[in-house]
């Protein structure tokens, strides 16, 4: 009896994954959801299982060695055939594993199974020290990865090592920005913000002149993106040195947290914003067709806009630097970003390590990455060039975005710090933001309820805890 | 069942030539196993290892920071004190108490209207309540997340007819009902085929006794039919409640679109997926895979043992 019905369930447990992520695109993840990545998300998934047979793309060369690489980044058939084509001793064998959490979950799998991961792993610099922590990631530094050091900013640089250990190859970023729609503040003769406090002050004008849209969107599964805003006022929730891997420093319920917390708490009371799920049909409907008026950004998001489908055909969109806090230091924020790290489980580290090297280290490759893919370069080579910076964007009216607003992002930004369990203290902080908007909690007890049950979470998962 | 055919042979033959037939018999025995082999196999490899290795994996902790270690029992002291999954234990319990007998009504009620009909349109009514049943549950639920939608679901048409705003399906407060509207949409069919199926095998003979005696339609429907189908639909209520306590794939996939509504231990089966799979606590998941079971297992043994009555097995 009890086969018939279960049997048929976990049938569909494998499906319901894909499926979800599918139907959502889930993670911040620099690649958006442009229509190859999501396609392949859900069309690849079943060849994946092994890490290594069929591969997506044509293997140029088949008598040199292979390197099974995990990717979702949009455009990366091309940046494959190029590397393929150009190295005689090592050829790529590329699959789409999924976006993002989806992919995680497989590499998490195969991590417990200690077999079927991919030599080769595209993953967001917020897990690194998730997979870390689980021996999962190999030290690049015997590889080599001191010689590339000289082509990645100080940031993007700590973002991937520990003192001299380097446990992947940065690939992409996510400064932030504020793209807006400059037709709807034109019509309502309202002045762009520029502080958070002009944006409040902005967002009741809206409302009073008659826009039937709301500012912004405040998701509370925003993840990265909530987590990003905290950090403009100082939230650094954890610190945490792979070198020691059992100690954790926490502060989440920091004043500054809670300040940002309490902001959006009044406008969502007010019924300035929106509190729609982020990464639904619904909200992504939403961003394009008028409904928001401003789109608080990461470099990757004008690739997000593009794919989705129902925009307004009359949107004038425009980039702005995204709201500073008035009266407090300038501080850039940042949202997703993707690196190269190559697995406990390669065949071949060293031919997997100069993939991760190589693959996005030449300007044609990164054409493509910036032109079909809409990815912000860390690499500097192409981040500092006169091409990049005066590169005109069509979707702006032909406006240099990364010269106006995204390169100074990326120069200003710090790095964040993650904690080795970030899945589960972003799901926490989601449902603590939730109860937040349901009226549940204030936003101060959110921040030390949050505080509290990671606390809890890391001490019993054997950290050992400081301030 | 291979042997209780042949016992009584074996025993007849054994009386007359006992040195031979231990030779056939062992010989037949021997091709028994031969045929019950392939699934012996496939039952040993893909569901009694997994259930011990799962068990084997519920008596260790592993931490992040700490590595693995033998707990006995006490990973099931903290499942049965996590407030996580106990409050997913009261959800589906919600839901059962809610889901089981709606389901049941609505399957009773349709498999009794199509018994008295013996019209082509019963026969195209009964396909088409049994359709969403052969539906894959995930596109099910993936099609009433957009109807649910605020967006694309037709909810703000109908409800702006009556100049009324449509619910928010998804929120906190409506969650619960549109996710029993999903199952019972889902599954009522099925129900309903089991029971008429039931219904079909009454001989017709008694109910033309019972309008000889002068019973009303509704007199034969509910004295008549309904206490001699009751095994089947306690064997319908079996079915729903155990399937309704491990709750995973409906809530999963609307957590796509409601994420706070739904939260990770929405149910205990989906604690114990993202436990696994997201948390990479893969102990403490079997752990909580286990205890629910343990809770479905005492859960249908009651059930079965208060209905006993009714569904003929005592």
């Amino acid at each position: 009896m009890r086969g018939i019905r279960s049997a048929a369930r976990s049938r569909w447990l494998a499906v319901t994954v894909g499926a979800a992520v599918a139907l959502t695109g889930l993670t911040a993840c620099s690649g958006g959801v442009s229509a190859p990545a999501t396609t392949g998300a859900g069309g690849t998934t079943a060849s994946a299982a092994g890490g290594s047979g069929g591969c997506t793309n044509e293997i140029k060369k088949p008598n040199a060695a292979q390197v099974t690489v995990w990717a979702w980044y949009p455009a990366f058939a091309g940046v494959v055939d190029l590397f393929n084509e150009s190295h005689d001793d090592v050829q790529v064998c590329w699959t789409n594993a999924g976006q993002g959490n989806d992919e995680y979950t497989k590499f998490s799998t195969a991590i417990e199974a200690g077999s079927g991961a991919p030599d080769l792993i595209m993953l967001e610099s917020e897990v690194l020290s998730s997979f870390t922590i689980r021996n999962a990631l190999v030290d690049l530094a015997p590889y080599g990865a001191a010689d590339v050091k000289k082509d990645y900013t100080d940031g993007a640089w700590s973002d991937v090592s520990s003192g001299d250990a380097v446990y992947a190859i940065p690939v992409d970023g996510g400064p932030m920005g504020m793209l807006y729609r400059q037709d709807i503040f034109d019509k309502y003769k309202v002045p762009v913000p520029t502080t958070w406090e002009e944006f409040a002050t902005a967002a009741q004008a809206l409302k009073d002149a008659g826009f039937p849209g709301v500012i912004t969107d405040f998701p509370t599964n925003g993840r990265a993106y909530n987590a990003a805003l905290f950090a403009q006022k100082g939230w650094t929730p954890f610190t945490y040195d792979t070198a020691k891997p059992t100690d954790i420093g926490m502060n989440v319920g920091s004043q500054g947290a809670k300040e940002v917390l309490t902001y959006w708490d009044d406008l969502v009371t007010k019924g300035l914003v929106g509190t729609e799920d982020a990464f639904t049909p619904d909200y992504n409907t939403k961003l394009v067709d008028g409904s928001y008026a401003v789109y608080i950004a990461a470099a990757w998001g004008p690739g997000y806009l593009k794919g989705l489908s129902d925009a307004d055909p009359t949107a004038v969109w425009r980039a702005a630097p995204v709201p500073q806090w008035a009266g407090a230091a300038t501080t850039a924020i940042n949202w997703g970003g993707s690196t190269f790290a190559v697995t406990t489980q390669a065949k071949d580290p060293a031919a997997a390590a100069t993939v991760a090297k190589e693959i996005f280290g030449t300007e044609a490759a990164w054409k493509i990455g910036i032109e079909e893919g809409a990815l912000f370069p860390l690499w500097k080579p192409i981040l500092d060039s006169d091409y990049f910076a005066n590169l005109e964007y069509p979707f702006f009216g032909g406006q240099q975005i990364n010269k106006d607003v995204f390169l100074d992002a990326a120069a200003g930004y710090q790095g964040f710090a993650f904690s080795p369990f970030q899945n589960y203290a972003y799901d926490q902080q989601t449902a603590m933001i939730y109860s937040m908007v349901q009226g549940e909690r204030t936003p101060d007890k959110v921040m030390d309820d949050l505080s509290a049950s990671l606390l809890t979470y890391a001490k019993d998962q054997g950290f050992t805890v400081t301030k | 069942m291979s042997t209780s055919t042949l016992a009584p042979t074996s025993r007849r033959l054994t009386s007359r030539r006992p040195a031979a037939v231990s030779q056939i018999d062992s010989h037949r025995q021997r091709w028994g196993w031969f045929y019950v082999g392939p699934f012996a196999v496939v039952f040993l490899t893909f569901l009694v290892a997994p259930l011990g290795y799962a068990f084997w994996l519920s008596l260790h902790k592993k931490t992040l920071a700490a590595g693995e270690t033998f707990s006995g029992l006490s990973n099931y002291q903290k499942a049965f004190t996590d407030p996580l999954f106990l409050g997913g234990l009261g959800r589906v319990a919600a839901y059962v108490a809610v889901m089981v007998p709606i389901q049941l009504l609505v399957a009773l009620a349709a498999a009794l209207v199509l018994d008295t009909l013996a019209t082509r349109l019963s026969q195209f009514s009964r396909l088409m309540i049994f359709i969403p049943y052969a539906i894959p549950g995930v596109i099910g639920a993936l099609m009433w997340g957009f109807l649910y939608s605020p967006r694309f679901g037709p909810a703000s048409d109908v409800f702006g007819i009556f100049g009324l705003a449509a619910p928010d399906f998804l929120s906190q407060g409506s969650i619960f009902g549109s996710l029993v509207n999903i199952v019972t949409w889902q599954w009522s069919g099925y129900y309903m085929i089991i029971i008429f199926a039931a219904l079909r095998g009454i001989d017709p003979s008694i109910y033309e006794a019972a309008r000889l005696d002068g019973a009303s339609g509704l007199q034969t429907a509910f004295r008549i039919k309904v206490p001699m189908i009751s095994s089947s639909m306690v064997m319908v209520m079996i079915f729903s409640m155990i399937g309704t306590l491990q709750f995973f794939t409906e809530p999963q996939v609307l957590r796509a679109v409601a994420q706070g509504a739904i939260p990770v231990s929405y149910t205990p089966n989906m604690y114990a997926y993202s436990l696994a799979f997201a948390y990479s606590q893969f102990d403490y998941a079997s752990t909580i895979a286990f205890s629910l079971g343990i809770v479905v297992f005492i859960g249908s043994y009651l059930f079965l043992f208060l209905t006993r009555k009714q569904s003929g097995l005592s």
